[in-house]
């Protein structure tokens, strides 16, 4: 059910992907899945619905900001934008997540680090 | 201050997110539409593929919920929704509560104010108030007092006081007050500034009669002066004495005895102490001395500083002293002698109330639980929707609290109103007893905070059964589970509820019955179509030698006025104050020491027509004449008691004599009929009636029998005792005033038993309410089987309240049979309390029954309009 984002990704890393996506092109709800689900290649199984309760914290934080408008096929959607401590907070992310990885990856793989 | 704008937003945002929700599953279906899916097949793989959109939504909002406030406040609104549209049982709830904690914040109160609170004086923790070592009594001698104040090294200062009555003449109407005589450094040593112009102080006193000064209270200053600050300086005479007002106390500030708050203050040495006293060292009349630890002193290091000073004036005056050792006490309730029991009485009266609190606590958490388990369907299917326990469970608290808080809002205001009301009563106008026992913050803090715990105890009930909650079972099944067969602990309690009960219903009727028929009992006087008037010739300056003309003259003049028939005069009363005792002895005793004594009857000296106007039957004999006086032989009236003790039978006793304690015979003329003199519980006594003129008393009341008007008649009575001495201070009141203070112990021992009984009574409703209820809701659905088998009514409500109604017998009985044990014990308070009385057993049954009925009402109603068509539907 909604746990299933917290359950298979680690905290945060929804609200990181979401703003990976803004940061290339702002997008409404529907598009974000759709491009999430592109990008991973299907790996990821986001549950559509999971995307909005993570959508509200960013908009609480002022990371994302959003607007209602109309979208290029004619439809009635609410597009969200990343702001500047939205652009700030991705990078922090990025490169924590990046660090963590770095880590996690050292450990699965002690044999490769001794090779290095 | 960011989340201001965020709480204004909120619901904007609420509903952007569900219109957004909308257009996302909308676009997803006619995406998969274009894919070339069936409508429906569209719709719902779209769902399918959003989740669950409730949760999302109600995830969404929590990301927007201001802190946990406005979860709690969801809660709270929530719960409030489920209360409302139970009225029944949050009403009943609510209501125990409100009497528990009510019960709780009364009792609270009055100990905080008896026991809790300190004296209303500066630095009131080092103020301790000495007592003689191994008594409760604290009086002292008055060069006693000075001695133990000037030699002790551990005290900053002593202080002293005592209580008396003196005529006040302020120039308009001349009245009868109550005065502290103090001791010069008493408001200097205490630490207290004036309201208004000065006190007095040591330097004022300079030996007898020195110091004609009044402080006046603030409340006097107010109610007697009307506020007026032109009071000072002014001459006023007590006692004819003329005195000077220094000034006014300061305002909160009542005197140093707790409760009985004085007029004014004077100095000792003012000329209202006799010479004599101030100077004899064996008249202990200070009623109490007291005064602030010099810093770092231990309050035992004091009492041996005051023991060796004692131990010296032993020495130094073997005569006067006896053995003179002290101890250290709290000053507010005169030491040990009322403090102790007080604070016995208070502990009992706390335990109870707990007591109540903790029965309110174990009902409320059957009522909670039956209310579970009929909402066990509901709660299951939260749980299977997703709900986590934990949010279940709070939202239960959340009732929980709610009604503890409500309970506690209502008790708190009713107990407010209640101390309020005893706070400005006083319960014997003669005396100016104020029971200041008005709430303050500690009361409702204490009042809300067992509030909040009982809530969390009886909120606690029904935690186990929600968390055993199998969601898959009972929406497949219902609820299974059965109530058991065998006695449990809460039947135990319910039965001891039920119990005590009956027990207090029982005693408050018997008590009450007792009370009825003590107020037309026989007194051996009569109480109807009689006005006393209480003066004291002293008060207005008159010397021993011409009290008994004044006397006499105000009888003739009372005598005088329309529709009086008679006027006797009397130095005490039977029921009443001011009769005096002493020991009598048989006519041929030589060895006059008490141990021989016949007997200590009580003593009253009256005027020759005091029978007739107190309705006193003179049996045989004669009655005194105004010739029975100081130069005639000495002659008493007894009464049959006193003459079957003293001679063996009233028909003998006319003629004989009998001795008093200085070996004076007096010769008895007359047989009076028993009455009661000091309590209305008591054994016959033996009683003496002397002439006045031959035992003369400054302090008298007038005895005057009328059928008149009696506002009427003490308006005439008052402006004729004026004419002969408009300085005379007159009390006029009805014969059963002064009784009042003996049915004072008897009226509140009934009111108290009839409040606790009606709490009991209220307890035991819901107890048994939430049991029945709780077999109710358990067995719905074998009731409706039951019923839709044919069942008839009587059936179905011996199914279903069976149990109860067995509870209630059993222990209904069992408090009847204790109760009427109890009033045994009840027999001492009240007069004529009795059980055995046909009314009262009647009454009882009656009150349980009812009580058994509008318990079982509610829950039997429902067992009987169970429709067994919707509850088979249902499963």
């Amino acid at each position: 059910m909604t746990d299933t984002i917290s359950r298979d990704l680690f905290p945060g890393a929804l609200e990181m992907m979401i703003l990976e996506s803004l940061r290339r092109q702002p997008a409404h709800g529907y598009a974000l899945v759709q491009h999430i689900q592109q990008r991973s290649n299907n790996l990821l199984q986001v549950e559509e619905g999971s995307l909005y309760p993570a959508l509200q914290r960013l908009l609480k934080a002022k990371l994302v900001k959003a607007e209602w408008g109309v979208s290029s096929t004619n439809r009635k959607v609410r597009t969200y934008q990343i702001t500047a401590s939205g652009l700030h907070r991705l990078e922090q992310q990025i490169s924590s997540f990046e660090r963590m990885f770095e880590g996690i990856a050292l450990v699965l793989s002690p044999g490769k680090s001794a090779a290095n | 201050m960011n989340w201001i704008p965020d709480i204004f937003r909120s619901r904007k945002f609420h509903d952007d997110l569900s219109e957004e929700m909308r257009l996302h599953i909308e676009e997803r279906t006619e995406q998969l539409l274009s894919e070339g899916m069936s409508l429906a097949e569209a719709k719902r793989q779209a769902r399918v593929g959003f989740g669950n959109c409730t949760l999302v939504e109600e995830r969404s909002r929590e990301v927007w919920q201001w802190n946990t406030l406005e979860s709690i406040w969801a809660d709270v609104r929530f719960a409030l929704r489920q209360l409302r549209r139970s009225p029944g049982f949050t009403i009943a709830a609510v209501l125990t509560l409100a009497l528990a904690i009510g019960a709780n914040a009364v009792v609270f109160s009055v100990m905080n104010a008896f026991i809790l609170r300190p004296l209303n004086v500066p630095q009131p923790q080092s103020l301790y108030a000495l007592q003689h070592g191994g008594e409760t009594d604290g009086t002292e001698s008055y060069p006693d007092y000075l001695d133990l104040r000037n030699r002790n090294r551990s005290f900053e200062d002593l202080v002293a006081y005592n209580v008396v009555q003196a005529g006040l003449d302020a120039g308009t109407d001349p009245s009868s007050v109550w005065v502290e005589e103090a001791s010069g450094n008493y408001f200097d040593a205490l630490g207290l500034q004036p309201y208004l112009g000065r006190v007095f102080h040591a330097a004022d006193e300079h030996g007898p009669s020195s110091a004609p000064f009044i402080v006046l209270t603030y409340a006097y200053w107010h109610a007697h002066f009307q506020g007026d600050p032109g009071v000072v300086g002014r001459v006023v005479r007590l006692n004819k004495h003329p005195f000077t007002i220094l000034g006014v106390a300061p305002q909160d500030f009542h005197g140093t005895l707790l409760f009985f708050n004085p007029d004014f203050f004077i100095p000792m040495e003012s000329p209202l102490v006799a010479a004599n006293d101030l100077t004899a060292r064996g008249n202990r009349w200070v009623f109490e001395t007291m005064g602030h630890l010099k810093p770092g002193v231990t309050p035992a290091q004091a009492v041996a500083d005051l023991n060796s000073i004692g131990s010296q004036l032993e020495k130094t005056y073997p005569k006067d002293e006896g053995k003179m050792t002290f101890a250290l006490v709290r000053p507010n309730l005169y030491g040990d002698f009322l403090g102790r029991p007080v604070r016995a009485f208070m502990a009992g009266l706390m335990l109870l109330a707990g007591l109540i609190l903790l029965a309110a606590c174990a009902n409320l958490g059957s009522l909670f639980a039956a209310r579970a388990a009929d909402r066990s369907r509901e709660v299951a299917l939260r749980l299977a929707l997703g709900a986590s326990r934990k949010r279940i469970l709070r939202g239960l608290f959340t009732e929980a609290v709610l009604i503890s808080l409500a309970g506690g809002g209502v008790g708190l205001t009713g107990s407010v109103a209640l101390l309020r009301a005893m706070s400005a009563w006083q319960p014997f106008p003669r005396w100016p007893i104020h029971i200041g026992v008005n709430p303050d913050a500690k009361v409702y803090g204490v009042a809300v905070l067992l509030a909040l715990v009982s809530g969390l105890l009886f909120g606690a009930v029904p935690v186990r059964q929600v968390l055993h909650t199998n969601p898959y079972e009972v929406v497949k099944a219902g609820s299974a589970s059965r109530m058991g067969r065998r006695m449990t602990a809460r039947d135990l309690l319910l039965v001891v509820q039920i119990a005590i009960c009956a027990v207090l219903v029982t005693s408050s009727m018997v008590a009450v019955r007792g009370l009825a028929r003590s107020l037309h009992a026989d007194f051996g006087f009569e109480v109807q179509n009689i006005l006393l008037a209480e003066t004291d010739l002293g008060m207005a300056g008159y010397s021993p030698d011409r009290v008994p003309a004044m006397q006499k003259r105000m009888i003739e003049a009372v005598a005088a006025l329309p529709g009086v028939e008679s006027v006797g005069l009397a130095d005490g009363l039977p029921l009443g104050d001011g009769a005096g005792d002493a020991l009598v002895f048989k006519d041929d005793t030589s060895d006059l020491r008490p141990s021989n004594a016949i007997a200590k009857p009580p003593v009253f000296s009256i005027s020759p027509d005091y029978f007739r106007a107190a309705g006193t039957a003179l049996l045989s004999g004669r009655a005194f004449t105004w010739q029975d006086d100081k130069n005639s032989p000495r002659v008493a009236v007894v009464n049959r008691e006193f003459a079957r003790r003293l001679f063996g039978s009233a028909a003998g006793a006319i003629g004989r004599y009998y001795k008093i304690r200085d070996g004076v015979r007096i010769q008895v003329v007359g047989i009076a009929e028993d009455g009661k003199y000091g309590s209305l519980t008591e054994d016959p006594q033996p009683a003496v009636f002397l002439p006045i003129l031959q035992s003369p008393s400054n302090s008298t009341q007038l005895v005057v029998r009328s059928s008149r008007d009696p506002q009427l008649l003490a308006a005439a009575m008052r402006s004729a005792l004026r004419q002969l001495d408009a300085g005379l201070p007159v009390l006029i009141e009805a014969r059963d005033k002064p009784m009042d203070v003996l049915m004072f112990g008897p009226r509140m021992a009934t009111v108290s038993l009839g409040v606790l009984g009606l709490m009991g009574a209220m307890l035991s409703i819901t107890g048994i309410f939430g049991m029945a209820a709780y077999s109710v809701s358990k067995r719905l659905r074998e009731l409706g089987i039951r019923i839709a088998l044919g069942a008839q009514r009587r059936e179905v409500l011996q199914a279903a309240l069976g149990r109860a109604v067995k509870l209630l017998a059993v222990g209904s009985v069992a408090g009847l049979l204790l109760g009427v044990l109890a009033s045994r014990v009840l027999a001492f308070v009240v007069y004529q309390a009795t059980p055995r009385d046909p009314l009262v057993l009647a009454g009882v049954v009656l009150a349980m029954l009812l009580l058994g009925l509008v318990a079982t009402w509610i829950p039997a109603q429902r067992a009987l309009s169970v429709d067994p068509l919707i509850l088979l539907r249902e499963e």
